[in-house]
């Protein structure tokens, strides 16, 4: 079973600082890390490579920088890798984001299921899975949250909606985005960890991969930024401070105001 | 000036509330640009008052493709009919809940028609000059906003977050015009396969549909005190939340968990009880409308977004407030008698 796992590098969103004046993050010093929420796709590959055998490519769009993300995938235990940079991939947006990758993955010829994070902690769009279905006129199930089964070129999948959960089986190949739920990320290897540093990952830029130059960066995104800014986070919040029974009572009366007030209850 | 098209979203024979919140923010940008307001739903066996539903809350026309193979949702399915529709009427502008379905149909029908998408909008309003669509949205957690436009393709598509704008109202004697659309098999011909839904018991109120949430954080203690999260949703119609500790730990299941790895969700009334506030769970819940948080810890994270903080010990607070809230219903209910 062959399995692409498209991965993001992302900062690291933790201690996140804002520059109050311009309301962009503060970029210095803050470290790249995988997506968090990639980590579940690549856990589900390397079960699946487990159970049926058969390799894993991570494959990501992104600087330079972003090979660091694919070879601690390949510390996890992905077999291999690839870089989608160019000059010209800055400043896709989700469209030319998923057309690059899902040109990517056809480069990388025959496979049976790409799997994706259900979002990227900086963009927050969830888009890209989808859109990366949709270019390869795949199947897709989002949100998925177990394995069911894998026979008979098909998968049977559990997806987690309102209210419950689906099933649906798709032939493959097929695509889809999990949850966390679906697994635990393991750490890396020391096996895994000496691969990465010796694995050589190609970069492929927009001449290697079959991608028009309209289609891609700033030019090819139907979308622009009209304008970034910070929110208004803090409230005009009351605040009270239960010491014994008569602040308690008052804290449970200033609730029930509230409650009432509101149209709670 | 093309439609204005909102999404309806039609489940087990059901209208789904979003499906007036859209038509909520369709209102206000129909107007403004003059357009017609349209609202699409797609099922099966859907009933004539749900189309008049949607009539009488704002809808000037419906487009409804009535067919068993769309009885449940299946992307490809759903995307192809969808395309069609696009592809004959030319809205301006589609909306669309940022619910399961929502956000995954959209980005797979906007890539098709090469059009802008963005997601999970919480503002949407209309550039004075052009009148494109300009769409604001939080990103990095929540840590930002960003307003984004699609200036040259078109539709102009977005997905909505759930209760980020009050449904609409029905209005008496509204009338409007229903198109019906029929669509041969081949366009429901899908490499997958619906196979069946299973109701999640835990989740009497799910938190992505809740007017109220009321979550638990690893200051509930134990599994067994969570019993008087549960019990104070219940009691006010909510659903129950967690953070990712208390879902980690067991107390809860993954549905449950609010935040950057679990769900986001714009409730009414958010009540936080021993939840730290780190920024993780704050993505998910900082665009409620009203915060209370219940904190032992003065310092703690959570109170800078609250409407209204307690500091003190949830476990001595919770169970009188429970109580409180039973002896006030019993009296409004008698009272009402
Ligand atoms: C990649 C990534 C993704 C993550 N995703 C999520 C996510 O989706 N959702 C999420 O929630 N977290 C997420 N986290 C984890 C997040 O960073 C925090 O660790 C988590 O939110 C803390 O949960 P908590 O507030 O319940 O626990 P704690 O931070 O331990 O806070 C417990 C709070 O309870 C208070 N308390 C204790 N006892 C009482 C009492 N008796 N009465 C009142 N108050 C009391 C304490 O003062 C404390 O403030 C993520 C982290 C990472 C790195
Ligand atoms: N630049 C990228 N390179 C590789 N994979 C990506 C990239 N952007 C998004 N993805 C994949 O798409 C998922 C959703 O991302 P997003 O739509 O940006 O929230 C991620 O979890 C990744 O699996």
């Amino acid at each position: 079973m062959k399995i692409v796992v498209p991965i993001k590098q992302v900062p690291e969103t933790s201690n996140v600082k804002m520059n109050p004046e311009t309301g962009t993050m503060v970029r210095e010093g803050v470290e790249s890390i995988i997506n968090p929420l990639d980590l579940y796709a690549i856990e589900t590959a390397i079960r699946l490579k487990e159970q049926f055998g058969g390799k894993i490519i991570a494959i990501s769009m992104g600087p330079g920088s972003a090979l660091e993300a694919i070879k601690e995938a390949v510390a996890m235990g992905c077999d291999d890798g690839v870089l989608l940079s160019d000059g010209k991939f800055a400043g896709s947006d989700t469209w030319a984001t998923s057309y690059v990758l899902a040109n990517g993955i056809k480069k990388l010829g025959e496979y049976d299921i790409v799997i994706c994070g259900e979002r990227a902690t900086d963009g927050d769009t969830a888009q890209v899975g989808p859109g990366i279905a949709s270019f390869l006129d795949l199947p897709l199930s989002t949100f998925t949250s177990e394995i069911l089964s894998v026979k008979d070129g098909r998968i049977k999948v559990k997806r987690l909606v309102e209210g419950g959960y689906e099933e649906i089986e798709m032939t493959l190949p097929a695509t889809m985005t999990v949850v966390k739920e679906i697994s635990d990320p393991r750490l890396p290897t020391l096996r895994g960890k000496l691969k990465a540093k010796k694995i050589e990952i190609p970069v492929w830029g927009l001449q290697h991969i079959a991608v028009k130059e309209e289609n891609v960066g700033l030019k090819g995104s139907p979308t622009r930024v009209v304008k970034i800014f910070t929110p208004k986070v803090a409230r005009q919040g009351e605040k009270i401070a239960v010491r014994d029974e008569e602040t308690l009572n008052e804290a449970v009366d200033k609730i029930m105001d509230f409650l009432i007030k509101k149209e709670f209850i | 000036m093309g439609e204005v098209w909102t999404l309806a979203e039609y489940r087990f024979g059901k209208l789904s509330s979003v499906s007036f919140e859209l038509l909520n923010r369709g209102k206000s940008l129909a107007q403004k640009l003059n357009a017609p307001l349209a609202s699409i739903i797609l099922g099966f066996a859907i009933k004539d008052e749900d189309i008049n539903e949607l009539i009488a809350r704002g809808a000037d026309k419906v487009y409804v493709v009535d067919d068993k193979n769309l009885e449940n949702f299946l992307v490809e399915s759903y995307a192809k009919v969808l395309i069609e529709l696009v592809n004959e009427y030319k809205p301006d502008i589609l909306l669309a809940a940022a619910t399961t379905t929502g956000r995954t149909l959209m980005p797979y029908v906007a890539v098709r028609i090469r059009t802008g998408l963005t997601a999970d909008c919480t503002v949407l309003d209309v550039e004075d000059e052009t009148g494109n669509l300009l769409q604001t949205r939080p990103a990095i957690g929540g840590n930002i906003l960003a307003t984004i436009k699609t200036p040259n393709t078109r539709p102009q598509m977005a997905t909505v977050r759930p209760h980020s704008m009050k449904p609409a109202l029905p209005e008496k004697g509204r009338s409007g015009e229903v198109i019906r659309k029929k669509y041969d098999d081949s366009t429901f011909k899908t490499k997958s396969k619906y196979l069946r839904f299973i109701k999640d018991e835990s989740q009497q109120v799910t938190v992505q549909d809740a007017k109220i949430i009321v979550a638990g954080g690893k200051g509930v203690g134990k599994a067994e005190n969570f019993a008087i999260i549960d019990k104070l949703a219940e009691l006010l119609g909510g659903a129950v939340g967690a953070s990712r500790d208390v879902v980690d730990r067991g107390w809860k299941s993954y549905p449950h968990q609010i935040g950057l790895s679990g769900k986001t969700v714009s409730p009414a009334l958010y009540i936080a009880a021993g939840i730290s506030g780190a920024v993780q769970h704050i993505a998910g819940m900082q665009t409620s409308e009203n915060i209370i948080a219940i904190n032992k810890d003065p310092d703690a994270q959570i109170f800078h977004l609250a409407d209204l903080g307690i500091v003190g010990d949830l476990n001595e607070i919770l169970p009188i407030l429970i109580d409180r809230i039973y002896d006030y219903k019993k009296r409004e209910a008698s009272a009402n008698v």
